[in-house]
C-alpha cells in the first residue's frame, strides 16, 4: 500500500492504494465516484473516460499512479453547480442516451472536443467517439447534441468571430 | 378502479391520424376514461418531451446495480469450467477459504437458464452438475476486496472427467455426434420470452419439430399450394450467433438478513428476480425486495437472478454481509445469453400476379445449453398465406446458454422470408412492395399500418427512381432494398400505477417496473401530467422497487403498452377526486373542473380558475393516492401465456436500406435507412426516435459484423471482448431517417404500443435485399463480412433476374 495525492474535481484527495491499482478504481472505490463506468477493464469502450491534465484517457488503462499531482476531471466535476456543461445540456435535449451507462464517457469525450474545437464537424465527432461503445445506439443523437453544443459554445464564445 | 367486468358500448374513432379515421363501436370496461384525442390536440402527451431521467444521467447521478457501495459490501467473482463438457470429479475450494480477506465460497449446486432433463434421475448420482460448456460457473468466492475475490476465484482446484463436445451445429446434428444432454429435456418460458414449447421429442442433440411460434403453426396444404404455385422459390439460409453486449454486464447486489433479503438487480423485470429467488431459496415473496434504479440496458438476456444472482444470494447468507457479483467482460458474452443461430430452409410459392400460394419452412438453431431458438412467428401471423408449414428444431451444442434478444427469432426469421419474397418478386418481374401490397392483407392494424409505411417510406427512400438490379460498372455497387418488421402487440396482464397527489401539490406515480433505457419514467409522468394539466416534469416518477405496485416486465415491447393506461387510468381517478373536492369552490359541477397547463378552472371560465397548487390547498387535504389497473384490451386477446397477453394486433414497420458493396474488398457499408413505424399512439416521438436509431444500429451491426467464434477444439469463445467482437460505433453508424405514424387503435386508455423490437427486425433483410439491387447476387449467410460477402459474390447457384 502507498500514499497517492491526486486533485479529482478540484479537490486535493488523498488515498492508500496497492500500485496495480487504476484510476477507476480509485475513483469509484476510494472516492465514491460512481459515475465513471467500466465497461470492459481493457481500453475498448471508453465507457472509464475521464480527463487528466485536461486530456482524455481511459482510466481503466491508468494506473492511479499515473495521476499522482495531477488534475482529474470526472463526469461529476463537469457542471458547474446546477448549471450543466453545454455539451449535457445538449445531450438531454437531443436525448442523446438511452440506458445511460455509457453516457458518462461519452459526455467527457464530446465536451472536450467542443471545448478544444467548437468548430467541429461530424467527422469530428464521429472520432471523438470512435472508441466509445453505445449498445443502445444512440449516436445520430450525441452527434446531434455535440454539434449543437459545439455551435452554442462557439457563439457564446462570439464576438470576436 | 374495480376489476368489474361490465361493460358499456362507445362510439369511437380508430385508424391512422391523417389518413383514415373511422367510427366504430366498443364495447369498454366501465370506469375506463374517455377516449383520448389525436397527440394534435393533447398537451403532453405526443410532444418531444425531453427524458425526464436524463439530467442524473449525464451527470453521473444515476445509481446503477454496478454503483451500489453498502456498508461492509463484499465483492465476488465466479469459477468457471475451463472445458466444454466433462463430469466434476471434485472440487478443492480449501486455498481460496484461506485467502486473505475471503470470507465465503459457494460451490453451485443448481444450473440455471439452460434446458433441464425431463428425468432429473438420469443425473441424480452426479455429485457435482455436469460441465456442459466451456465457463459454465461452478463456484464463487466473496472477499472484502475485489482483487482477492478474482486472486482467490483462481485458486478454486477443480478436477475434470472430460467427455466428448460439439460446439458446431451441424457437428451437433451429425448422427454419430457427442450429446450434449443425455435424454429428453424441458425449458420453461421465462418472463423475457424464452424457452420453448414443452414435450418436444429428442433425437440426439436435436429437439423438435416445433411448429410455429406464439400461438402459430401450420394450415392449409403446403403441397396443395406448391401444386398451385407458377413459381417456386428454394433457398438455404444462415445467421450467427450475436451475444446482447449490454454496457452494464448482468450483476447483483444480494443482502441477506433474517427479515428480508434485498436485492438490487440490473434487471429487465424486478419481478423476476424476486420470483426466481424466491424459487430458488424457497423464501416467501413478501420476504424478498428487489430494486433497479437504473439497468444498463439487457436487450432480453436480463431477466431472474440467474446463477451469478443465486451464487450471490449463497455468498450474502454465508458472509452475512451484503454482495455484489458483477459479471466481466468475458462471462457475460459466454455465459448470460445470446442470439441463436439460424440455418433455415424457405420453399416459397407463388401465382404470376404475386398471390402467395404456399410457404413451408424448416429450421434449425443452436442455443447450446439452451432450448428455444426459433425463427419467429411472423411466417404465420404478417403475411395471408393460405398454406403454410413451419417446423423448427432447437440443436444443442457445448456451448453457452441463449436466452431471448430483442425480437427473439423473429430477426432470423424475417432476415429469411423477406429476401425469399424479394427474389420472388424479382422471379415474377414484379416491384417488391407491389408483391407485399398482395400479400399485407390480413385484418390487422400492423397490415393497415404498413400500407400506408410503404407508401411513406418509398417516397422517402425514392424507390421508384431506383436503378436496375447491379446498374454499377465500377468496383463499388450501390444498391436498395426493402423489408417489412412485424412483431406481436403484447400488453403485461398485471400493471398497476399509483398516484398520490399531495397536500402541497405535489404529484407521485409509482411503479414496481423498472427502466432499462427505453423511457419508462418519462412515458409514465407524461401520461400523469397530461390527465392533471400539469408538465412532465411536474411529476414525480418512483419505479423500480418491487414494493410498489406490480409493473411490466422490459421485454416484448410491453412497457409502454401496458404501464401508460395504468398511469392514466390512476390519474383520471386522481383527478376526478380533486375536482369533486374543488368544484364548489369553482362554482361548477365535478364533471366540468378542466386540467390544463398548470392551472384548474370550470369549463368555458379558464379566467377565473387556481393553479394546480391553490387547488390542492383549497382542497385542504394531506395526500389523496389512486391505484388503477392496466384493463384488458377492449378487443380482448388472441392468446394469453401467463402475464404475457397478445393481441390479434401486431406492431410494426417498414424499411429501406441503401448500401454502398465494394466488390474487390468485399466490405459492405450501409449508407442510409429510412425507417417508418407504428406504435399505436405515439407517447413521445423523440424517445421512439432514438428507440428505433437503436433497432437499426443493432440491425446493421447484426447484419455487417456480430459473430461469437467459437473455438470447436475447447468451445472457448474466441472474441468474448469488445475490441475484437465487432460492434457498429459512430464511424459505421449509417444516416438513418425515422418516420412514425398515428395509429389509434381504441384498444387501452392510451392506445400506446411497443416499438422496440420491430425497429431491429427489418434491419438485416432491407440489406441483404439492397445487395442483390447492388450486385445482382444474394447474399444467404450472415453477417456480411469480407469473406461471406466474396464467397456470395463468386457463387454460382444464383437467381437470374426477370424483372
Amino acid at each position: 500500500m502507498m500514499e497517492l495525492s491526486l486533485t479529482v474535481n478540484g479537490r486535493r484527495c488523498t488515498v492508500h492504494v496497492d500500485p496495480a491499482t487504476t484510476l477507476v478504481e480509485v475513483l469509484r472505490d476510494e472516492l465514491g465516484l460512481t459515475g465513471t463506468k467500466i465497461g470492459c477493464d481493457r481500453g475498448a469502450c471508453s465507457a472509464c473516460t475521464v480527463w487528466l491534465d485536461g486530456e482524455v484517457v481511459a482510466s481503466c488503462m491508468t494506473f492511479a499512479l499515473d495521476a499522482r499531482d495531477k488534475q482529474v476531471t470526472t463526469i461529476e466535476g463537469l457542471a458547474q453547480g446546477e448549471q450543466l456543461h453545454p455539451v449535457q445540456q445538449a445531450f438531454v435535449e437531443h436525448d442523446a442516451m438511452q440506458c445511460g451507462f455509457c453516457t458518462p464517457g461519452m459526455v467527457m469525450s464530446c465536451a472536450h472536443l467542443a471545448e478544444r474545437n467548437p468548430d467541429c464537424t461530424l467527422d469530428d465527432v464521429r472520432g471523438a467517439v470512435s472508441g466509445h461503445l453505445c449498445r443502445c445506439g444512440a449516436y445520430p443523437n450525441i452527434f446531434k447534441a455535440t454539434l449543437a453544443a459545439a455551435a452554442a459554445m462557439r457563439q457564446r464564445k462570439g464576438g470576436n468571430t | 378502479m374495480s376489476a368489474s367486468d361490465e361493460r358499456h358500448s362507445r362510439t369511437v374513432l380508430t385508424g391512422i391520424v391523417g389518413d383514415t379515421l373511422q367510427p366504430i363501436a366498443r364495447n369498454i370496461p366501465v370506469g375506463e376514461p374517455p377516449e383520448l384525442p389525436p397527440n394534435s390536440e393533447l398537451r403532453v402527451i405526443g410532444k418531444r418531451v425531453n427524458r425526464v431521467d436524463a439530467v442524473p444521467k449525464v451527470t453521473g447521478e444515476a445509481r446503477y446495480t454496478f454503483d451500489v457501495q453498502l456498508p461492509g459490501m463484499l465483492y465476488a467473482r465466479i469459477a468457471s469450467s475451463t472445458v466444454p463438457h466433462a463430469r466434476i470429479k471434485s472440487i478443492d475450494t480449501s486455498a481460496a477459504e484461506a485467502y486473505p480477506g475471503v470470507k465465503a465460497v459457494h460451490i453451485l449446486d443448481r444450473v440455471l437458464s439452460i434446458a433441464q432433463l425431463r428425468d432429473p434421475s438420469v443425473e441424480a448420482n452426479e455429485r457435482f452438475p455436469l460441465v456442459r460448456y466451456n465457463g459454465q460457473p461452478i463456484a464463487a468466492v466473496a472477499a472484502t476486496s475485489m482483487r482477492a475475490a478474482k486472486a482467490a476465484a483462481k485458486l478454486v482446484r477443480i478436477e475434470y472427467e472430460r467427455l466428448p463436445h460439439v460446439t458446431t451445429l451441424e457437428g451437433a446434428m451429425a448422427d454419430d455426434a457427442p450429446v450434449v444432454f443425455p435424454g429428453p429435456t424441458e425449458q420453461a418460458a421465462t418472463a423475457g420470452g424464452g424457452g420453448a414449447p414443452p414435450n418436444l421429442p429428442q433425437k440426439g442433440n436435436l429437439r423438435g419439430p416445433a411448429r410455429g411460434g406464439l400461438g402459430g403453426g401450420g394450415r392449409g396444404d403446403v403441397q396443395q399450394g406448391f401444386a398451385q404455385a407458377d413459381y417456386i422459390v428454394e433457398r438455404d439460409y444462415r445467421t450467427q450467433v450475436q451475444t446482447h453486449t449490454p454496457m452494464e454486464t448482468h450483476g447483483l447486489v444480494a443482502d441477506w438478513r433474517d427479515e428480508e433479503l434485498t436485492l438490487y438487480a440490473s434487471t429487465q423485470f424486478t419481478l423476476s428476480v424476486r420470483d426466481e429467488a424466491a424459487d430458488v431459496f424457497k423464501l416467501p415473496k413478501e420476504k424478498i425486495r428487489v430494486i433497479s434504479e437504473y439497468t444498463g440496458g439487457g436487450f432480453g438476456a436480463k431477466f431472474g437472478i440467474g446463477n451469478y444472482g443465486a451464487l450471490a444470494i449463497h455468498l450474502s447468507r454465508k458472509a452475512r454481509a451484503p454482495v455484489r457479483l458483477m459479471l466481466d467482460r468475458r462471462e457475460e458474452h459466454v455465459s448470460v445469453g445470446n442470439r441463436p443461430s439460424s440455418l433455415q430452409r424457405l420453399k416459397l410459392g407463388a401465382r404470376r400476379d404475386g398471390t402467395v400460394t404456399a410457404l413451408q419452412v424448416e429450421s434449425f438453431g443452436t442455443g447450446g445449453v439452451a432450448a428455444g431458438a426459433g425463427v419467429g412467428f411472423a411466417h404465420t401471423a404478417m403475411y395471408a398465406i393460405p398454406n403454410l408449414s413451419v417446423e423448427h428444431y432447437d440443436v444443442f451444442t457445448d456451448a453457452g446458454p441463449c436466452a431471448a434478444f430483442r425480437a427473439p427469432g423473429q430477426v432470423q426469421g424475417i432476415f429469411a422470408l423477406e429476401q425469399a419474397l424479394d427474389e420472388l418478386a424479382h422471379e415474377l418481374g414484379m416491384d417488391p412492395l407491389a408483391v407485399r401490397e398482395k400479400i399485407d392483407t390480413n385484418d390487422t392494424d400492423d397490415a393497415r399500418a404498413r400500407k400506408v409505411e410503404r407508401r411513406i417510406g418509398a417516397e422517402r427512400a425514392r424507390w421508384s427512381q431506383r436503378r436496375p438490379t447491379g446498374a454499377d460498372q465500377g468496383p463499388v455497387k450501390r444498391g436498395i432494398g426493402v423489408a417489412q418488421s412485424q412483431w406481436a402487440y403484447i400488453v403485461h396482464g398485471t400493471t398497476t400505477c399509483e398516484v398520490r397527489i399531495r397536500g402541497d401539490g405535489s404529484v407521485v406515480a409509482l411503479t414496481g417496473a423498472q427502466d432499462i433505457g427505453t423511457g419508462t419514467r418519462t412515458v409514465m409522468a407524461q401520461t400523469v401530467a397530461e390527465e392533471l394539466g400539469l408538465r412532465a416534469d411536474d411529476v414525480d416518477t418512483r419505479i423500480g422497487d418491487s414494493r410498489y405496485p406490480a409493473g411490466p416486465a422490459s421485454g416484448g415491447s410491453r412497457v409502454t403498452s401496458s404501464i401508460t393506461p395504468a398511469a392514466r387510468n390512476a390519474a383520471y381517478l386522481a383527478a376526478r377526486d380533486l375536482a369533486a373536492r374543488v368544484a364548489q369552490s369553482l362554482g361548477a359541477s365535478t364533471e366540468d373542473i378542466i386540467f390544463q397547463d398548470g392551472r384548474v378552472f370550470a369549463r368555458g371560465r379558464p379566467e377565473r380558475g387556481m393553479t394546480f397548487v391553490e387547488a390542492v390547498k383549497t382542497a385542504n387535504f394531506d395526500e389523496i393516492v389512486h391505484r388503477a389497473d392496466r384493463r384488458e384490451d377492449y378487443d380482448g386477446y388472441r392468446a394469453k401465456l401467463g402475464d404475457l397477453h397478445i393481441s390479434r394486433h401486431g406492431i410494426g414497420g417498414v424499411q429501406f436500406a441503401q448500401i454502398a458493396v465494394d466488390t474487390e474488398t468485399g466490405v459492405v457499408k450501409v449508407e442510409r435507412i429510412v425507417a417508418v413505424h407504428d406504435c399505436g399512439r405515439p407517447i413521445n416521438p423523440k424517445l421512439i426516435e432514438s428507440q428505433i436509431y437503436g433497432g437499426v444500429i443493432q440491425g446493421v451491426s447484426y447484419a455487417l459484423y456480430e459473430e461469437r467464434h467459437l473455438d470447436p477444439g475447447t468451445g472457448v469463445q474466441l472474441n468474448a471482448n469488445i475490441d475484437q467482437y465487432k460492434i457498429v460505433g459512430s464511424r459505421e453508424t449509417p444516416a438513418i431517417e425515422v418516420h412514425l405514424i398515428e395509429q389509434l387503435g381504441r384498444q387501452s386508455s392510451t392506445d400506446a404500443r411497443g416499438v422496440a423490437e420491430p425497429a431491429n427486425v427489418a434491419t438485416a433483410a432491407a440489406i441483404a435485399n439492397a445487395f442483390y439491387n447492388a450486385t445482382g447476387k444474394r447474399i444467404f449467410t450472415l453477417p456480411m463480412t469480407p469473406a461471406n460477402v466474396l464467397a456470395a459474390l463468386r457463387a454460382e447457384d444464383q437467381p437470374e433476374d426477370r424483372s
